[in-house]
């Protein structure tokens, strides 16, 4: 709401429609441009992703190819050179290659994951802020339940037993992930709910989902998409930890963390790059999300600007 | 300041329980029928079905979480199907380790970032400012386990400081490594925290009366204002207890460390129940105390904060 009111002081305003439709989004927008590091963040994150959605095109070779039995030993754990960027594992597949397909699984199942936690989150978070009383006290109650838990080995536990699949991974992530989504929401409803609007909108007669669809919702998102953006940072990690660890998407899937520890104990013999680039893969998505978000919570609220 | 500690521990029984149940339906529903995993694939169904009746296997779901709920308020964990050890047992020989790394890990966090923090405060947007805060977004960008990898090739192989991984005989050089390791994370997030805490503090009345009434600059930011900004910073090292036991799992695994991490991961290999909850549980408990421990530093920071 206070962003709402600073903006209005500040924005050009053309026409009165036009600016409160847009003059949220557009002046953050404007201010979010002229962050540089969070400009940079976003940046990494459009390259990463074109790189997943062209892989076919600027790669050289199939991601599942194995060198060794068409080019023999030479193939086999090549430094890196002009002909494989990144050089190549054991089997002689070029990691160059595998580390730009990994891009989709790293993305596919962070957009998905924290897809699903923000919907959970933002439901569960919404209705105990409106309801209050027993709702709240329930829906609370599994909040801090879901915080408690180790949520690395819940996942762990969810995804060994259960047959491995994107689907089930993203599931499982995503039902561990919310509780910080429920907080937020939780937090923003009870004071939304307090705004003279929402209490015109009950006195004109709107029912309970009306009002929190119409009148609450769009007024929270600001807070909820920073949450989601560092959100995916986090998840992004998450995966990777757990792919490392020998669960979650099975190989001979491009797995970042899967990639970096099948190539740990070459690592220590010095072939380091195996084990190397899809670690730094991973740093610079997260770091692209992270500065990005930052950047966000800068541009969409204006008060925390220093 | 009792009486407080007290209505906090009430307090967590509910949270403990529902992580009980979690956990119980958790390992209850997973396919795969620990029975037979014991036996092996050869197992004739008379010896399975023995095995499964002397577990409580057969029993109808309901009554064994009754079972199971009170054996987990009383610490009575059953026994490791694999090797048939006592599961608090087991956890008890591990905790220890896992305890050191959290604990010298959340030192190191807080030796790394406050002072980070506060530079980067004081010396706003000058390349000292600049490079801790790089620092710091690195450091919560990264994954645990692959600055854990690059940290054992450099300080074991090629400097060859560190004797290695693993616990020797439990010599606390071998905790270094896998502590700082550990220890990034959560100091790149208190160095944020720090700065922007401080940068908040800096701007109150009483900081400009402290420099006013001619005290001297230092005094300023560490007495006055630091003690202050540090309430955000208690509450983000509570947060990131959990945070940092998910990381010990990963770590543990990196550095070759006997802790609960390990012991859960191999516990989840095995399907080995009794230990996958035990370790859940403790390590849930274990977030639970931190918390409660860091609530009761409050006053420390703040005298205003009152328990009673």
């Amino acid at each position: 709401m206070q962003t709402k009111k600073s903006i209005n002081n500040t924005a050009p305003v053309k026409s009165k429609r036009m600016s409160e439709g847009r003059s949220l989004w557009m002046d953050a927008w404007l201010r979010l441009r002229k962050n540089k590091s969070a400009t940079f963040g976003l940046t990494l994150v459009i390259i990463i992703c074109l790189a997943a959605i062209f892989a076919p095109y600027i790669t050289r070779y199939d991601p599942y190819k194995q060198l060794i039995w068409t080019e023999g030993i030479k193939a086999k754990l090549a430094p890196p050179s002009a002909e494989h960027w990144f050089g190549t594992d054991v089997y002689g597949r070029d990691i160059y290659t595998r580390v730009v397909y990994g891009a989709r699984i790293s993305l596919q199942i962070g957009f998905a994951a924290t897809g699903m936690s923000v919907i959970i989150g933002v439901v569960l978070g919404s209705l105990a802020g409106y309801y209050g009383g027993f709702i709240d006290d329930f829906i609370s109650w599994l909040t801090n339940v879901v915080f408690a838990f180790p949520f690395l080995l819940f996942v762990l536990a969810l995804v060994a037993y259960l047959p491995p699949s994107l689907p089930l991974m993203y599931s499982a992530i995503g039902v561990v992930s919310w509780a910080s989504f429920a907080r937020v929401a939780r937090g923003q409803v009870m004071q939304v709910k307090r705004n003279e609007y929402v209490e015109a909108a009950t006195a004109v007669g709107g029912g309970d989902s009306r009002i929190l669809f119409r009148h609450i919702l769009p007024n929270i998102l600001a807070p909820i998409i920073v949450q989601a953006t560092l959100e995916m940072g986090s998840i992004i990690l998450l995966e990777s930890s757990l792919s490392f660890l020998g669960f979650g998407v099975q190989p001979p899937k491009p797995a970042w963390g899967f990639m970096i520890s099948e190539g740990k104990q070459f690592f220590l013999s010095g072939q380091w790059w195996w084990s190397v680039f899809p670690g730094i893969a991973i740093m610079v998505l997260v770091l692209g999300f992270n500065l990005f978000g930052d950047g966000l919570r800068d541009a969409l609220d204006p008060r925390l600007k220093q | 300041m009792l009486n407080y500690i007290i209505r906090r521990l009430i307090g967590a029984v509910p949270v403990i329980l529902g992580v009980v149940a979690v956990v119980f339906i958790l390992t209850t529903i997973v396919p795969g029928d620990p029975a037979r995993l014991m036996v092996g694939q050869r197992g004739n169904p008379e010896t399975i079905a023995k095995i499964r009746h002397e577990m409580g296997l057969d029993r109808p779901v309901m009554v064994q979480f009754v079972d199971f709920m009170k054996d987990a308020l009383t610490f009575n964990l059953g026994r490791s199907y694999r090797n048939n050890m006592p599961v608090v047992q087991a956890i008890l020989t591990r905790l220890p380790v896992t305890i050191k790394l959290a604990i010298f890990s959340m030192i190191i966090a807080v030796i790394i970032g406050v002072p980070l923090g506060i530079i980067s405060a004081v010396k706003r947007y000058t390349w000292m400012d600049y490079s801790a805060m790089i620092f710091a977004i690195l450091g919560i960008s990264a994954p645990v386990f692959w600055v854990g990898l690059l940290a054992v090739v450099l300080f074991c192989k090629v400097l060859g400081w560190i004797p290695g991984t693993g616990l020797g005989n439990g010599e606390l050089i071998y905790y270094v490594l896998p502590s700082i390791v550990l220890g990034v994370r959560p100091g790149a997030l208190i160095a944020r925290l720090t700065r922007s805490s401080m940068l908040e503090t800096i701007r109150q009345d009483y900081i400009r009366t402290a420099r006013a009434k001619g005290l001297a600059e230092s005094i300023v930011i560490m007495k006055h204002a630091l003690r202050n900004a540090m309430i955000p910073v208690v509450t983000v090292i509570g947060i990131e207890t959990a945070n940092l036991l998910s990381g010990v799992v990963v770590t543990e695994q990196i550095f070759s460390m006997p802790g609960l991490g390990r012991l859960s991961v191999e516990a989840l290999l095995n399907r080995d129940f009794p230990v996958i909850r035990g370790t859940v549980l403790f390590m849930a408990l274990l977030f639970v105390l931190a918390n409660i421990i860091v609530d009761l530093s409050y006053p420390f920071f703040d005298p205003r904060i009152k328990y009673d």
